[in-house]
This record gives C-alpha cells, structure tokens and sequence, in this order.
C-alpha cells in the first residue's frame, strides 16, 4: 500500500510547475513501481492542474504504469538489430515460461515482460534485461534457466 | 627521478559492461592495489566510454605504448599488469590475416575511420573533467568567448556543419536565425532522445565524452544569447543521464557553467529533463511539449521553434553529435572541419553498424565514405561469409539499400535521392536470411505503437498497413496488396503532420522498389525466400549433408528434431515452430527451407 507522506516526500521535492510532472511522476514509478492514482491525486492539486492532464501523460508515456509491476522486470529488446537475430524467439520463448503475453505480469507479481525497442546493445543482439541486468547473444534455449536463477533466488529468500 | 605513467583504459560503454567490464576494472585495480608496483610505474584505471567495437568487449587499452586487448576477461588481470613491462598478452590481440595486431591503428576497424565527435569517447575518463581539458576540452570555448556572437555563428555556418540527427539543416543558419529574435529568455536544448532501433552513437557520446556536449551547448548558448539550456535524455539510458549530471555538476564547479562562464559576464545554466519513453519526442516539437510537461505531441510547424518553441520562446535545438562537433571547429577553426567530407556535407559521421556484419560497433567516417567501405573494409563483412542482401539505413525513417547501390557515397543528400536517408547513423546490416516484407512490417509494426495518433494519415494508415503487411507474412497476401501499400504511402508522405508519418512510407516503398519479387513470393507463390516468416516456410534437414552431430537438435526450443549421433536427423513437422535456431546452428548448412503448403 502507497502511503499519503511518501507520495507527498516525492511531489514536494519540485517546484509546483507544470514542468515538472514527468519527473515527479518518474519518481513515483521507480519508487512504487506504478503511478498509484493517489499519487496522480496529489500531484494534480500540487501543480493546480487537471487530473485528466496528468492521467494523459500517464497513459502516453512508456516509462510511466498504472498497474503495479512484477518485482522482476523482463525487458526483451527488439531494435532492428535484436529483431533480425531472433529477438521475437525470446519473446515465445518467456511467454511459454511464465504464461503470459508482453506488458503482463505473472499471477505471482514475480515477473513483468516487456518489449523495448533498442537499449543501445546491438553489438550483443539478442539482448534481454532482467533487472537492468544484460543477458547477451542470448539463444531461445537459456530463457528457462535465467527466470528459474531469479525465482531461486527469491526463493532462498523466503526460507 | 620522474615516475613513468602508464594508464590502462577499460572500455566501460554500455556494450562492454554488458560484457562485464566493470568486473574486468575491479580485478585490474585490485591487481594494481595488491601488487605493490615497480616504484617507476603508477598505473591509473581509468573508466572510459565506447571504443567502438563492441561486440569484441571488453576492450582494454594500454597507453602509451598502444595495446589494444579484446574479450579480456576478470582472470586476465594479472597477465596485463605483467605484460606493462613486458610483451603484450598474445591471446589477448587481435588476429588478423593470422597476424596479431598490437596497435589501435594497425586495426582496419580503426584505421579507416576519421574521429572528431568520438576522438576522446573511450580515451579519456569521462568523469574527470581535468583528463577533458588535459586533450584540449574547453580550448574552443575559451576561443569563443574572445569572439561575437555574430563571429562564433560565421565560424560554424564556414565548417558547414548540418544537423545530425538526419534532418541536415545547416547549423550556422538555424543559430542566426535565433540569434536575430530580440526576444527573452532564449533557450538551447539538446535532443539526448536518441530512438531509432538500430542506433545508439548519441547515447555513447553522451557516456563517453559528456563534456564535449556541455561545451558545446555553452558555445550555442552564446552565440544565440541563451542563458538557459536542457538536456532532454532518453529514459533507457541511465548511464548516459549519470555521465551528463556528473559532467554539469563539475563544470559548476569549475566555473564554467553559472552565472560567470569562466570568469566573464556570460551566463548559462544546464539541467536533465529525462525522456517518458516516446519515441515521437525526438520530433522537436513533441519534444518541447514534453519538457513543458504535457504529452510529446507534435504540432504544426507554421511557426518555427527558432522563432516561438520552448515555452513559446526562440529556441535552439541541436542533436548530441552535432553539438559535441562544435568544440572542435572552434578550436581548430572552420577550415579545418570543412576539409572533410563531401561538397555539401561536411565533416565526420558516426555510424552504429549492426546485424549480420563481423565487426559491430560505432564508427566515425568522413562523409561521403561509401556504404561498401563500411561494410567490408571497417566491418569486415558479413557474418560467416554470407551472402549479402540489404543494408537499413535511417531507421524507421529510412531504407533498404540493396547491393547495386553500394557504392554510393554516404552523406546527407545521395541516399535520400535514392528513397532511402542517412538518418541518425544508424546502419543494419542484412544478409540473406533476414526477409524484406517482415523487416518492412517490423518498421510499420514499430512506428504504429509508437505514432502519437494526432493526425489521421498516420495513425490510420499505419494501421492499415499493418494489418496488410502481416497478412502477406502470414501467407494471406492477396493480388493488388502491393498496389496499395503503395497509395497508402504516398498519402501518409502527403499529409501527415510530422516526420513520423511522412517518413514513415520508406521502409516500405524501397522494399518494394528494390525487393518486389521477395513481396510477390509471399502473395504468389506462399513462399518466404529467406526462411523467416513462419507460416510460409518449412525447415527441412538434407539427409546428405547431415552429420548427426546433434547441434540442432540441442539448439531446438520445440524438442522438434530427433536422430542418432552420426545418423541424419530429422524435424517433426507437427512441433516445429520454424524459429530458424537449427539452420543457426548448423555448421554444414544442412538445414534448408521450403515453402509450406496452404
């Protein structure tokens, strides 16, 4: 659950200017891992705007959710350079791990897929991020092993 | 007695840490740490940016005697400090013709290419402002300021510097533009918002020599009068955004940003404003929308940004790499710059070559280098020696350029005669496995998502050719199809708002233009000639060229493929997804394709 003071501890950090609602609203995803409507709420009345203009650049911009995410984050990357050296292959290879389709996230709120256009590795392609972590030159036939490493992590975690 | 310095530069671009240089740089520095070194030797690791051949990472560097070391690896760490007095590491060196190149230069990868934007990315510590100044950063500034304003523009309008970002509009003109509105404040943004697919020189700029950027803003700044100025950079690149702020942090204290650029009454004051993840917002107009704080959304440009852009005051915009050139025309003069490149396309460009070429990386050549040049001398070629079919240039902007057109000359004017457009740099490198009617649904697919959906040339027509460009994929293709793309191109080239939607045709019309037959395969005769479309091809294993050693059948993600060791294999066609990871891994080109019957 989102709490009021820190929503708040991360919109007073700007100035009450429109210029300034990307980053605030940046700020909330990194650290809730969504946009909470609360948060979208209290900016609104901070910065004397619309919600509506704020909930439309929630909506618009890639980097900004307003579902939580999984706690791991799977980034496929599907530059020109991954997507002519099988990118799509990892793609059908995570879906049939985890059961779910790019942009969800497992009923276990362990892992969100998601498809990114170019991380700027394209000398390594394929490339897939876990956790901002690189996995390069990756072959369909390694998926399985990556996810199970995270979940027995967690699960070492949990004993 | 005077210490000799010898540093050892470890690439630490993204592409590299990738690779796992940043525990390549531990090692070595606790290696240095626990050895207790020669008196005479002092060894600094110095954290750089992108050497450019990143596919060879982690590269590392020892300076001055010139050793380039690839793929080294955390357990290298003792035989490199050892090989400081000594000879070079020999499985460490690069091979050549058999031969084992020591020396940057001695590299074709290198040694054709003509560094300016680049020439201090992966040599200097991008962190340390004093290693910037010590190769010269600041000089052009420190020129600039005995200069006028008017002075500073006739010096970059006489290096004939155009915008890099693709577009190519001529700098000098568009600050003297600004430069003329008596209108305050005026703003300098850079556009950090690099998107295009294929492409990351300004993300390895920006981590490789940020000063160089900065520098070259507070030169703009002066010359349009601009006492305020934005770096708007991508989401993605967090280490880019990191290198920046440290770079601004240090040059405040330095004195060289604030109110008193160094010690004069100019000022200027610099800040990040991070991207959403848009890729509409490397348009300039969305991308103003986006700093103001609203959604990146593009309008019509009947008022130039010069005149009313930020916040509806004269503003300058400038790509990453045009702004990192400009410190050096200032410093070396115009003459210098203009020396290079071609009659209406000066200077140097940086190019991000990928795909199915040996060597991948960023690379900076005089304009006017031909496409063959890049390919085969700096490149090396194509991957296993395959045939080569298309190089994409521009990116989703862009085009196909087929082998007959290789000898054309890169610059901002020849390959847009010719449909396709120098872009951004980036360069992706096709052989004969990758299909043109899905690359060209891959650039629709990308441009659909990421159209803002203002205007309805683009948004609709996008769409449209979406769904007609998977139903040929997908072997549902139907006479006339191609007839259409065709009307549905020119319309958005027409009547689309931005340059996402006027551009957006490319991809697709030079496909057709140079690759017809591969689209009528599909419609006609259900076929995907390069194997990739999977409800069109079916991988088969030929009997006789078949080892039976079993590769494919580890490679395999569907268990689809079964066979004694040494005996032919064979696929089941029922579990076959036609992914391709077999004929990947064969090394006896066993695997072959064949079209699936309706």
């Amino acid at each position: 659950m989102v709490s009021a003071e820190e929503v708040a501890r991360i919109i007073e950090a700007y100035p009450a200017d429109r210029r300034f609602a990307l980053a605030a609203m940046q700020d909330m995803q990194n650290e809730f891992n969504y946009v909470p409507e609360e948060g979208l709420e209290m900016l609104a009345e901070h910065l004397g705007c619309p919600i509506a203009q704020l909930f439309a650049m929630a909506t618009f911009y890639k980097a900004l959710s307003l579902t939580p995410k999984g706690k791991h984050i799977i980034k496929i990357c599907n530059g020109t350079a991954c997507h002519i050296r099988g990118a799509m292959n990892l793609v059908t290879g995570v879906k049939r791990e985890l059961n779910i389709e790019p942009g969800e996230t497992t009923e276990d709120g362990l892992f969100s897929v998601e498809i990114v256009n170019c991380v700027g590795s394209c000398a390594l392609a394929p490339v897939m991020l876990v956790d901002g972590i690189y996995h390069n030159k990756l072959r369909v036939e390694q998926v399985p092993g990556i996810i199970d490493s995270y979940r027995a992590k967690d699960g070492e975690q949990h004993d | 007695m005077t210490k000799r310095t010898e540093k050892i530069l470890v690439c630490c671009g993204t592409g590299c840490i990738a690779n796992g240089a940043l525990d390549v740089a531990a090692a070595i520095e606790a290696e240095v740490a626990a050895r207790n070194l020669d008196v005479e030797v002092s060894v600094d690791v110095v954290r750089t940016g992108c050497s450019g051949e990143c596919e060879q990472g982690p590269v590392v560097r020892l300076m001055p005697r010139d050793t380039m070391y690839y793929r080294v690896k955390e357990s290298d760490a003792s035989a490199i400090i050892d090989s400081l007095e000594g000879d070079p590491v020999e499985k460490l060196l690069l091979k050549k013709d058999g031969m084992q190149v020591e020396h940057m230069d001695e590299n074709p990868f290198y040694a054709l290419q003509h560094k300016v934007v680049l020439k201090d990315v992966g040599i200097i510590d991008p962190l340390s402002l004093d290693d910037y100044i010590a190769h010269g950063g600041y000089e052009g500034l420190k020129r600039a300021l005995e200069m006028t304003p008017e002075h500073i523009i006739d010096e970059v309008d006489k290096s004939g510097l155009r915008g890099k970002g693709g577009a190519g509009f001529p700098t000098g003109r568009k600050w003297r533009t600004a430069a003329g509105y008596d209108v305050f404040p005026k703003y300098i943004v850079c556009n950090g918002d690099e998107g295009d697919p294929g492409a990351f020189m300004d993300g390895s700029t920006m981590e490789g020599s940020p000063h160089a950027v900065i520098e070259g803003m507070i030169i703009g700044a002066l010359a349009i009068g601009a006492e305020e100025g934005i770096l708007y950079i991508r989401d993605e690149y967090a280490l880019a955004r990191d290198h920046i702020q440290k770079a601004i942090d240090s040059a405040y204290e330095a004195g060289i940003l604030g109110d008193s650029i160094l010690g004069t009454s100019h000022k200027l004051h610099l800040s990040i404003v991070r991207g959403g993840g848009a890729f509409v917002c490397g348009e300039s107009t969305a991308l103003m929308a986006s700093i103001e704080g609203r959604v990146g959304e593009p309008r019509a440009k009947y008022i130039r940004s010069v005149q009313r852009g930020l916040f509806d005051h004269p503003t300058v915009l400038n790509n990453v790499e045009t702004l990192a050139s400009i410190p050096t025309i200032l410093r070396d003069g115009s003459e210098e710059y203009a020396k290079l490149g071609t009659e209406n396309s000066k200077g140097t460009k940086v190019f991000a070559m990928v795909g199915k070429v040996k060597h991948t990386g960023l690379v900076e050549v005089p304009m006017g280098t031909t496409l063959r040049t890049l390919i085969y001398d700096i490149g090396g070629g194509i991957i296993d020696d395959r045939p080569f079919k298309a190089i994409q240039t521009g990116g989703p902007s862009g085009g196909c350029i087929p082998e007959s057109l290789l000898d054309l000359p890169v610059d901002f004017d020849t390959l847009t005669e010719h449909g396709a457009m120098m872009g951004s740099g980036g360069m992706i490198v096709m052989d004969d496995r990758s299909c043109m009617v899905e690359v060209a649904r891959y650039y629709v697919d990308f441009l659909c998502e990421e159209s803002c959906g203002k205007c309805t040339p683009c948004r609709e027509g996008l769409r449209q050719m979406r769904a007609i460009l998977t139903d040929i994929c997908e072997g549902r293709g139907q006479e006339g199809d191609i007839e259409l793309l065709e009307r549905i191109c020119h319309t958005m080239e027409d009547a689309s708002l931005c340059a996402l939607g006027r551009t957006a045709a490319n991809p697709v019309l030079t496909t057709i233009k140079f690759f017809r037959d591969e689209y009528e395969a599909h419609i006609k005769e259900h076929r995907c000639p390069a194997g990739v479309c999977a409800e069109l091809t079916q991988f088969v294993i030929d009997a006789a060229a078949c080892t039976g050693c079993g590769m494919c059948m580890r490679a395999c993600p569907a268990d689809a493929i079964s066979g004694e060791k040494k005996q032919a294999h064979t696929i089941d066609p029922a579990k076959c997804i036609a992914c391709g990871s077999c004929r990947e891994a064969c090394h006896f080109s066993a695997v072959l394709t064949e079209g699936r019957s309706a």
